[in-house]
């Protein structure tokens, strides 16, 4: 299917309009996607929340009522990457107007290091200061206002020491926050010394800022006896309910956390939303009072973690035909300060270091570097992004090299039979996908009349300069920490014949609970409106895993079918003892509001609510839970191979760009996008996790940069500094279509594919449409050196170079 | 604390509240009305974006701005439309059926502001019915971001909301409470909260003299970070909005130059008209001068005044050779722009002055205007620099060279070297060469988050190149369309 600007295929035409457009002269294209109809799982419904989004209605964690006497907190943050804490004299915050109480790490009850999966993370400093921002008390009084400004009143003294920011270095010192870890196929060394050639390379891929709308936020209620109930804006309810149960040194079952709705979280909720629950439940069971905490925007930048940077080297060689034989990649993740998530980040690199491309005999390396800035975190891609942007800048390094197109060399490239093995030991499945949805793509999006166009006008244009690019996307689907990859769902059935769904994931803006309602109308054969989910709770459904690795509805879409799928067969069972005229059990069916049973002129109906009503006169449980476990993953990281995917998703996209070659400015002209999903669960909602993903994808590599002083501390700390995608961003031709025909080969969810996180990835089309316009000042010869975020200061440097270079 | 009585949603309210206290606090924290979201307290994502109606001639006129950074003291008087005010009998507003049927929102957080900054626009093209061209519709939602959808479901129920039936509510056009009289003081208010809202130019310099120590306040653009974000306080001000003298633009003439007298209070929305007829490239750069609620705010006089090196306007006024006017109880004064500027954000106005207004000389027979803007982002962002430059070609002679730059200096400041390298010279490349090296007399940069010194010395010589280029081979595409005006 085709999005809503659709547009004619006819090139010349595509760029009369689309400098109309610009010029604001031109016609607008007028669609709007019709949304009626059927609304079960596979359908466009709207998101269950949508009319209370656009009323103001949806509440966020800050719109929750709290008692009149309910504390506001602020929180003390370093103003120093690294040193010894050696004094915090708070008494004139505690004497400020409003302040109710006061707390720093000696008022922690229970445990202090909050680290998720590997110890590191104090929840507040003891000592030793670890990076600019990173927490040394907390404040709470009456107003926020009152805590923030006695937050100002404490006298900090603090031993500064010269903060290490460079993880390169810190790699060469073996100051990493994990071991590194290698995945070797083959005889790499062997490959590279029988080279035809060798090409090398390297790259900085910087960070990103998730820049979630709604900041960290978290409100917490002290409950009846020893524990809280938590309210947050969390991808992770239950590992915050773990994390504050010990550090108030409860049982896990006093704490209840509960998430309605996130305004965004990209990962920056996975685990760093944990830590300010944790604080204002220390406040709560201190004060009795209801503890509210939010972070301004500048704290929330400059306390929590980000995308890894990421610096990357790669050395392959290659034979005539610019096909990879082998070599070896090395990635260094700079993960901050504690370990966080770093591991399966780096690891999930290394994953994607090959991205749609077989290295052939390889080695890829992953360091995990430790600097003092912010742990760095989960991000929409979960380090598959950096890793995928080595392999793709060795492509356009391999296509300048032996003068032929990058996208030829990247086909020339792809996984085929014979080629079918990632250095991690999977195969890759469906690896025919990718030939056939880049040849549509290819010949849909006219690649190779632009790409004559394009050099066309290059030959005549001395400053403005066109650049192209089609970048294919394999995203491997899982959790790779293998026990994640299990779900929870609770379903009941009330009299009326309604019914409510929870389960473990949680709602982002992603649509997931739309799904997951989807995906129980359509095993109850019922009207979306008769299901309705409400907020995730760990009181509901236990034990879960974050809403990350793009895996929400893959897994508890299974458990909910699965919840669904047992109550239907003993709504069956019961139906077919129950009803004297005796139903045939045998292709008995739930459809449009009723059980059917037998076919043609035997077919016997019976409404929903008085099947479920007569059930229940009966004593038939009309509750039930679901669960779900992914089968046939592993991987054994001692020798770095396995099968860590149940399935890949693949995608590709392409970019024409036009960069002012003297001020680096450029404008992204086009786009067209062709995504698989498998068989889509709701193509709306899949068409706006690829749009969105490649947008913010774009953000990252271009204009979103992250800048640090030479002392460690963030300068680019706000909205006026950190610049996302905006209106004017959205490219003005932007064709989006999912992959049709194509069901996933693994037995998933309806056969559908996982999709938050792969289209992010197709970004990467355009900062290498960019160093196409820039190889173009050499006549394609050179490949342009062109680290990311390709902001017009770097792209102008990088025009400046490469005009020398080829003198 | 001070009463204020406005209209919220078409019911009167009246409040007591601190003068620092912004929109944003009063509908949150006072009336509990949390549809209207707090994204960074910055006026720069939009989350928080309300309409503010004032009576016009026939109907109430909307326009958006960001309740975080906007004075609650301004609403005096007005009408304040929130998210919750636009559904009327549970029919949504076109612009939230809009966004509901284009599936327009994901996570939601940013959702009322884009549909308040939609409100403005439908509002705006059912009163004036006139194309939605994508330079306004850019214009409307520039300033809101959104980080979930990538924009294209926004603009989709931007362009079919107007299909939609809809009826214009009759509280839309409810009575707005009358504003207070002209606040007049002769004594120091001493250290007691105000927000003096005078009404005449005598006004308020009489509350200027008497409190110097006040701040001046017109949109709050700038001003109110001051309070959100490094949490000062805000409790003596005086607000220059409502000065009948300071809103007006007048043709006038002044030392044998035809021009305007433009009104400090002036916001950019106000100015656009006559830079449109007058000054394109001006008028192009408002454009990409915050976004459409800053624009709706902010002035003329409130962006000379902030003295800030990276400001969008006075590299253009000293290319233009504007001239401002500073009044006091004791009388008025004139000087030229370059003049005002004497440091980082130090500028001649004297304690009990204001700037009242700024004289902008008429573009001459023949004389060009263009005003090259670079930033990281294209829209909303603030410049890294900024490079105007004013000039005549006279049979291929380069006349009356006036150029300034932003963001190269610790004020907004002319480049006199370069002016000189250029100034009755024919357009050849060896003259630009000159001036760009010239440029290394004029400038010497410094780097920090928008931009190192590498690139701004770099790129504002390349802006030279540009230049020449444009003139000695028009036919070359030297601009991107994006850019181009």
């Amino acid at each position: 299917m085709r999005t809503l600007t659709k547009l004619d295929g006819d090139s010349s035409r595509a760029r009369r309009e689309l400098h109309d457009h610009i010029q604001g002269s031109g016609p607008l294209a007028r669609h709007t996607v019709d949304s009626t109809g059927q609304r079960q799982a596979g359908s466009s419904s709207f998101h269950e929340s949508a009319e209370k989004h656009v009323t103001g209605k949806a509440a966020y964690i800050d719109d929750l009522a709290a008692p009149a006497d309910a504390l506001h907190v602020a929180l003390g943050l370093s103003p120093v990457a690294h040193g010894t804490l050696t004094q915090l004299d708070l008494s004139k915050v505690k004497e400020a107007p409003g302040v109710v109480d006061v707390i720093t790490f000696h008022e922690v009850p229970g445990h202090t290091d909050i680290g998720p999966v590997f110890p590191g993370d104090p929840i507040f400093v003891d000592q030793e200061i670890s990076y600019a921002g990173q927490c040394l008390f907390a404040v709470a009084a009456t107003s926020l206002q009152a805590a923030r400004r006695a937050v100002k009143l404490a006298t900090i003294s603090i031993d500064e020491q010269p903060a290490s920011l460079d993880p390169v270095a810190a790699t060469e010192r073996k100051e990493l926050v994990r071991p590194t870890h290698v995945q070797t196929r083959g005889d790499w060394q062997q490959a590279l010394d029988q080279a035809e050639q060798i090409i090398e390379g390297e790259l900085f891929v910087g960070g990103q800022e998730h820049f979630y709308l709604e900041g960290q936020a978290c409100v917490v209620y002290p409950s009846e006896d020893e524990g809280v109930i938590v309210h947050t804006s969390n991808q992770h309810p239950s590992e915050t309910q773990k994390l504050v149960a010990e550090v108030l040194d409860i049982p896990f079952h006093a704490v209840t956390v509960e998430v309605r709705r996130m305004g965004g979280g990209f990962g920056g909720k996975e685990t760093q939303a944990s830590p300010w629950p944790c604080i204002a439940a220390i406040i709560a069971r201190r004060t009795g009072k209801t503890v509210r905490l939010r972070l301004p925007r500048s704290e929330d930048m400059r306390a929590t973690g980000k995308r890894h940077p990421f610096h990357n080297r790669y050395r392959l060689a290659i034979d005539a035909e610019g096909v990879i034989q082998g070599g070896e990649i090395t990635v260094i993740g700079d993960c901050g300060y504690s370990p966080d998530l770093s591991d399966a980040i780096v690891d999930r690199a290394m994953f994607h270091a090959d991205n749609a491309y077989s290295l052939g005999d390889a080695q890829v390396v992953g360091h995990r570097a430790k600097t003092h800035t912010a742990s760095n975190t989960a991000f929409r891609g979960f380090g598959g992004p950096q890793g995928m942007m080595i392999i793709e800048a060795a492509m356009d390094d391999i296509a300048r090299q032996i003068g032929e197109d990058p996208l030829t060399v990247r086909k020339r490239n792809f996984y085929r039979d014979g080629r079918e093995v990632t250095h991690y030991g999977q195969q890759v499945d469906q690896r025919q996908l990718l030939h056939t949805l880049v040849e549509t793509l290819e010949s849909d999006s006219e690649y190779w009349v632009r790409r004559k166009a394009v050099s066309d006008f290059n030959a005549t244009s001395p400053v403005i300069k066109r650049g192209l690019a089609l970048t294919p996307v394999k995203f491997g689907i899982s959790f790779t920490a293998q026990h994640l990859n299990q779900a929870g769902a609770l379903l009941h059935v009330y009299t009326d014949g309604s019914v409510m769904i929870n389960h473990g994931g949680t709602e982002m803006g992603q649509g997931l609970h739309t799904k997951i309602c989807q995906v129980v109308a359509r095993e109850l054969g019922l009207d979306l409106d008769k299901v309705r989910i409400t907020a995730t709770r760990t009181d509901k459904v236990p034990n879960t895993s974050p809403t990350a690795a793009s895996s929400g509805a893959d897994l508890n879409g299974m458990a909910a079918r699965d919840a669904a799928g047992k109550l239907r067969e003993r709504l069956f069972d019961f139906a077919a003892g129950h009803y004297s005229e005796g139903l045939d059990r045998e292709g008995m069916r739930l459809e449009d509001g009723m059980l059917v049973a037998g076919f043609g002129e035997s077919e016997r109906t019976i409404p929903w609510g008085e099947l479920v009503q007569t059930a229940y006169l009966n004593r038939v449980s009309l509750s039930e839970k679901g669960f779900y476990a992914t089968p046939l993953i592993h991987y054994d990281r001692s020798i770095g191979q396995g099968r860590p995917f149940y399935y890949y998703a693949f995608g590709a996209a392409v970019a024409e760009v036009s960069v002012d070659t003297l001020s680096g400015e450029y404008q992204v002209d086009r786009v067209d996008i062709l995504h698989d999903v498998g068989d889509s669960l709701n193509p709306a909602i899949d068409i706006g996790q690829v749009e969105g993903g490649f947008i913010q994808g774009m953000g990252w590599l271009t204009s979103e940069e992250l800048k640090w002083n030479d002392k460690g501390v963030l300068v680019s700390d706000g909205p006026a500094t950190y610049k996302i995608p905006t209106f004017g961003d959205l490219p003005p031709i932007f064709n989006v279509a999912l992959l049709e025909g194509h069901p996933n080969s693994m037995a998933s969810l309806y056969r559908s594919k996982a999709v938050g996180e792969p289209p992010f990835m197709l970004g990467i089309c355009v900062w290498s449409a960019l160093r196409d316009a820039l190889s173009s000042l050499t006549d394609y010869v050179i490949s342009p050196h062109l680290d990311t975020p390709a902001t017009p200061e770097r792209v102008m440097l990088a025009a400046n170079a490469i005009r020398k270079k080829a003198l | 604390m001070a009463t204020i009585a406005f209209l919220l949603n078409g019911t009167p309210q009246r409040c007591d509240i601190s003068p620092d206290t912004s929109i944003l606090t009063l509908l949150r924290e006072h009336l509990a009305q949390t549809g209207t979201k707090e994204g960074c307290a910055s006026g720069d994502c939009g989350a928080c974006t309300v309409a503010i109606g004032e009576s016009t001639a026939d109907r109430q006129h909307f326009t958006s701005a960001n309740a975080c950074i906007t004075p609650a003291h301004q609403l005096r008087g007005k009408h304040l439309v929130t998210v919750e005010g636009l559904s009327v009998k549970g029919n949504l507003h076109p612009a939230q059926e809009a966004m509901v049927k284009c599936h327009g929102s994901q996570c939601g957080f940013c959702t009322p502001g884009i549909v308040m900054s939609l409100f403005t626009l439908h509002n705006d093209l059912t009163q004036r019915p006139s194309p939605l061209t994508p330079v306004r519709l850019e214009a409307a939602l520039g300033g809101n971001l959104c980080r979930c959808t990538g924009y294209r479901p926004i603009r989709d129920a931007a362009l079919s909301m107007n299909d939609m039936p809809y009826e214009r509510p009759q509280w839309f056009d409810a009575t707005l409470p009358a504003p207070e009289s002209d606040a007049q003081t002769t004594e120091s208010p001493g250290t007691a909260p105000f927000f003096a809202q005078p009404a005449s130019l005598a006004a308020l310099t009489q509350w200027r003299q008497a409190a110097p120590q006040a701040r001046l306040v017109a949109g709050g653009t700038d001003l109110w970070l001051e309070s959100t974000q490094r949490l000062a306080t805000l409790d003596q001000l005086i607000d220059v909005s409502r000065v009948a003298e300071l809103l007006t633009i007048e043709e006038a003439q002044l030392d044998n130059q035809i021009g305007w007298w433009i009104g400090a209070g002036v916001t950019y929305t106000q100015l656009e008209p006559l830079f449109e007829a007058h000054f394109p490239a001006f008028a192009h750069l408002l454009h990409r001068l915050g976004s459409q609620q800053i624009r709706n705010r902010g002035t003329l006089g409130g962006n000379i005044a902030n003295a800030s090196p990276i400001g969008d306007t006075p590299p253009v006024l000293l290319a233009l050779g504007a001239q401002v006017e500073l009044a006091s109880v004791t009388g008025k004064r004139r000087l030229a722009l370059e003049d005002f500027f004497l440091d980082y954000k130090k500028t001649a106005l004297a304690a009990d002055e204001v700037i009242s207004r700024i004289f902008v000389p008429q573009p001459v027979e023949g004389s060009q205007l263009r005003v090259w803007k670079l930033s990281k982002r294209r829209e909303d962002d603030i410049s890294a620099l900024l490079g105007a430059f004013s000039y005549r070609v006279e049979q291929g002679v380069l006349r009356d060279v006036r150029i300034a730059f932003g963001g190269m200096a610790a004020t907004p400041k002319r480049a006199l070297a370069a002016e000189a390298a250029l100034e009755g010279n024919a357009i050849t490349r060896e003259a630009f060469r000159a001036a760009q090296q010239a440029l290394d007399n004029d400038f010497q940069p410094m780097s920090d988050v928008r931009g190192s010194q590498q690139y701004r010395q770099q790129a504002a010589k390349n802006l030279f190149e540009r230049l020449y280029l444009s003139l000695s081979a028009p036919d070359h595409e030297v601009m991107l369309h994006a850019y181009a005006h």
